[in-house]
């Protein structure tokens, strides 16, 4: 088992330079010349070049790279272009919000949907059956703004339950952090609990046909614990994989739902970045959210030896 | 052969079934799954069920269980009392409440039938945790009495054991304290054997009888094997199609069966006794393999585990037109040596000729123009053939591959259709569309488009009941003779072999512990280990095909 986490730590080696590789690039060979973006519209190409040897962006390609992962290795992302602050810094500041959000959207998926796969599972073919799969369908196509929108029509403007927008941190007031926070995360859960709906049911159709399932009923066990404690856990491992990449993608898709609700998370700084092109920002989101992904694979894949004891690294 | 006779006239009935009907549950035009089946079963009383797949059997077992599949069949008539009580109008609660504690069920695949993710003791302790509430302490007391009662060894860390770390017959074992540890008055045992090696099925069957007499269950056990029902029915009910054709003690049913279905089972039943030699061999062998080893190494980066010597020192070789049977149990090595000869797997060493040219060391792409020479049939006819894939094209694939037109493959391969028995248009079919047997018959058809020199039959026939068994096995004996293959037959079942082979090979932990022709193989054992698979053989002092003792020479 260590010895499986340890390689699992050493092949992220080779990931991440790739990536690292691609990040780099991407500032030195995009078109347009980030020292002209800085240096704004009436520079001379005196204050160009001064901006340009500043930034080591006359130096050699190679040199630049050694010199970049050198800094990256210490923990410097460099500083922004725009605000002249270090990113790590800008991150940190954002990142909060956005993990936050993610981590409840991913347990209200969670709540609400394994139970409604499971249900839909049992009943298959029946109307409950019917309405959880419509539901999911309809989950998968309604673009998230819309959602969005309609969710602060109803229950902020009309019924006037709960704040339109903005964001207060739990460690400051936890009620008014789910208060706000309720929304978003609901519009974030519907495409996820369409798709851990899906797959709940798909994996746990498998798993009731299964011998021991009969053999459970035989011992004349209840439906419930037939269900949960026979069933689910032999279903999990798919489902677990499909909340993990859910989770990594949600991280990086929070993007339209902070606009919305107007939440000052990683989603909008990265939008905010790549309209500036502000690239050490853009770089480091890309860093953040593939080391991030990379990480989270690991977690699903050791979740797997908690839930089948016959996985074994 | 000693039946067991006790009369059981004056003893009280624990399960009376009376005109049990069971039908489709969307369909009430078509055939009755159950016809009005009626049996009874009296306390310490074993009744064997036996008929065919599709018979019936399990749908009368699920029925008394209160299990079959919703939505899809319903029991429309009749009665099923235990104890006085009609258990078709029990709701789901009170249905409930009779599992486990009254009537208890086990099933065919101990591979299968246990929880995988939860650990065996607890799976037992649930059945105590559904129906008595008991301190955790004396709980496991229970449990772990009646793991002794079911022979496990080092019960204490079975208890903490997974499924997947216990054998077939630990998990079978595991299933029968499940279902006898509350002491239910009826005992269903549906095929609980036929997954198990021999030697492990008599260990079970005389567990079985063991705790049924200590404990006085009355045991409905559901078999197609009639050298098990032989050996521990006291009543036979014989079941085709929905209804039960004949009833009888189980001395009498052997000795004087009476309708024409239960003549045909019993005929259908391979004898022990090796069929009569053949003439010798002329020509060189077409298949040898010669100093054969597979080893399965575990290696990581950081762990370095033992290794499995799945086959060892491994030689035998068949003649043109001869069969030779590879016999052994499960892990024994035999279905590696058929995989190592088709190279599905790399020997790790060895030799193998096949049509004088050696393949064990060539590369796959040298291999590809002698794949032709050696075809296998798989065990499992239901999922050998891609269901989505039509006969025709399923079997011309081998014929394309080596290069011949289509036109002519497909031609060819209504012949061969027509040459295993099948109509010629069933190439437009899927195999969803065939039974079991006609299924195998495609899988032989296919191996023989590419007319090989050998053919691999790996555990053929032992998926498939008995009438059709003895069906494909005079299929692959008339194949022979006409096409003049060698056939390498691997099989578990010694009745089996006795009836198609020439030659036997017993094999063990890996090794050949026996080769000789079959009849000195069957009849004169030299090896301890193959005594032991003979005398294990259930049923084997009776002759059922002539409904009298075997007549030793």
């Amino acid at each position: 088992m260590l010895g499986y986490i340890i390689r699992r730590i050493l092949a992220v080696i080779p990931v991440m330079t790739i990536v690292a590789v691609f990040v780099f690039l991407l500032l030195r060979l995009t078109p347009g010349d980030p020292a002209a973006i800085i240096a704004g519209d009436m520079a001379t190409p005196a204050q160009l070049e001064r901006i340009r040897t500043s930034l080591g962006l006359s130096d050699p390609l190679h040199e630049q790279f050694i010199t970049w992962v050198g800094l990256l290795l210490q923990g410097e992302l460099g500083t922004s272009l725009i605000s002249n602050t270090p990113v790590t810094q800008m991150i940190g500041q954002r990142i909060w919000p956005t993990v936050n959000i993610a981590v409840l959207t991913i347990i209200l998926s969670i709540l609400i949907a394994v139970p409604m796969g499971v249900l839909a599972a049992w009943r298959h073919r029946t109307w409950v059956d019917y309405v959880v799969m419509a539901f999911s369908v309809l989950g998968f196509s309604i673009p998230v703004f819309v959602i969005g929108y309609l969710f602060i029509q109803t229950f902020s403007i009309e019924l006037r339950w709960l704040p339109v927008q903005g964001y207060i941190a739990p460690s400051e007031d936890f009620s008014k952090f789910l208060s706000r926070a309720i929304l978003p995360c609901l519009t974030l859960a519907t495409i996820y609990v369409a798709l851990i709906a899906r797959m709940t049911r798909a994996s746990m159709l498998e798993v009731l046909g299964e011998d021991y399932i009969r053999t459970a009923r035989a011992k004349g066990v209840k439906e419930t614990v037939v269900l949960f404690r026979h069933a689910l856990r032999n279903a999990a491992v798919p489902i677990m994989t499909i909340i993990g990449t859910g989770f990594a993608l949600l991280i990086g898709g929070v993007v339209v739902t902070e606009s919305v609700f107007n939440i000052p998370g990683i989603g909008r700084l990265t939008v905010d970045a790549i309209l500036a092109r502000d690239y050490p920002v853009i770089q480091g989101m890309i860093l953040l959210t593939s080391g991030l992904y990379v990480f989270i694979n690991l977690v699903i894949d050791l979740s797997y030896t908690f839930f089948d004891p016959r996985i074994r690294y | 052969m000693r039946f067991k006779t006790r009369n059981f006239n004056d003893v009280p009935s624990v399960l009376e079934i009376n005109e049990l009907t069971v039908r489709l549950a969307d369909n009430d035009t078509a055939p009755p799954v159950l016809d009005r089946v009626s049996l009874e079963i009296r306390q310490g009383e074993t009744v064997c069920l036996v008929g065919e797949s599709g018979s019936g059997k399990s749908v009368t077992s699920l029925s008394v269980m209160g299990l079959l599949p919703r939505g899809a069949l319903a029991a429309t008539g009749g009665r099923i009392e235990l104890e006085g009580t009609n258990l078709l109008e029990l709701g789901p609660q009170a249905m409930r409440h009779m599992r486990a504690r009254k009537i208890s069920m086990i099933f065919q695949e101990p591979m299968t039938a246990l929880n995988p993710v939860i650990r065996v003791g607890a799976q037992i302790e649930e059945v105590l945790d559904t129906h008595a509430k008991l301190p955790a302490k004396e709980k496991k007391a229970r449990v772990l009495d009646i793991m002794n009662q079911v022979h496990l060894p080092d019960v204490e860390r079975i208890y903490r054991s997974y499924p997947h770390q216990l054998s077939g017959g630990q998990r079978q074992r595991i299933m029968i304290a499940m279902a006898l540890i509350l002491e239910p008055q009826l005992l269903i045992a549906d095929e609980p054997t036929t997954a198990l090696d021999v030697t492990t099925q008599q260990q079970i069957l005389s567990l079985i009888a063991e705790l049924q007499e200590k404990h006085g269950t009355a045991v409905l056990f559901i078999t197609h094997d009639m050298g098990v029902v032989a050996e521990i029915a006291d009543t036979v009910h014989v079941m085709r199609h929905g209804q039960i054709v004949e009833r009888a003690p189980v001395e009498e049913l052997l000795r004087h069966p009476k309708h024409e279905y239960t003549r045909e089972l019993l005929k259908a039943v391979p004898s022990l006794t090796p069929r009569p030699a053949r003439s010798q061999p002329e020509g060189p062998a077409v298949l040898s393999v010669n100093g054969l080893q597979k080893i399965y190494s575990t290696q990581g980066i950081f762990s370095r585990r033992g290794a499995t010597q799945a086959a060892s020192d491994v030689s035998f070789s068949i003649p043109r037109g001869r069969t030779l049977g590879i016999v052994g149990e499960s892990g024994s090595g035999k279905s590696t040596v058929a995989r190592c000869i088709m190279r599905l797997i790399d020997p790790t060493e060895g030799e193998i000729r096949v049509a004088d040219r050696e393949i064990a060391r060539l590369s796959r792409r040298a291999l590809r123009p002698y794949r032709k020479h050696i075809q296998i049939v798989f065990q499992d006819p239901f999922r050998s053939l891609n269901p989505r894939w039509t006969i025709g094209r399923s079997l011309i694939e081998g014929p394309l591959n080596t290069g011949e037109d289509k036109k002519a493959a497909l031609k060819r391969a209504a012949e061969l259709l027509m040459l295993v028995g099948l109509p010629d248009d069933a190439v437009n079919r899927y195999p969803h569309q065939f039974s079991g047997g006609q299924r195998q018959r495609v899988a032989i058809a296919r191996a023989i488009a590419m007319e090989p020199d050998v053919l691999v039959a790996d555990e053929a026939v032992s998926a498939l009941d008995v009438s059709v068994q003895a069906q494909v096995l005079e299929l692959l004996e008339a194949l022979q003779k006409k096409l003049g293959i060698a056939i390498l037959f691997i099989t578990h079942d010694l009745r089996v072999a006795a009836q198609i082979c020439d030659e036997v090979v017993v094999m063990q932990y890996g090794r050949i512990v026996e080769h000789d022709s079959a009849s000195n193989v069957l009849s004169n054992p030299r090896h301890a280990y193959t005594r032991a698979l003979i005398e294990a053989a259930p049923g084997r002092a009776w002759d059922f095909a002539n409904f009298h003792e075997l007549q030793t020479a």
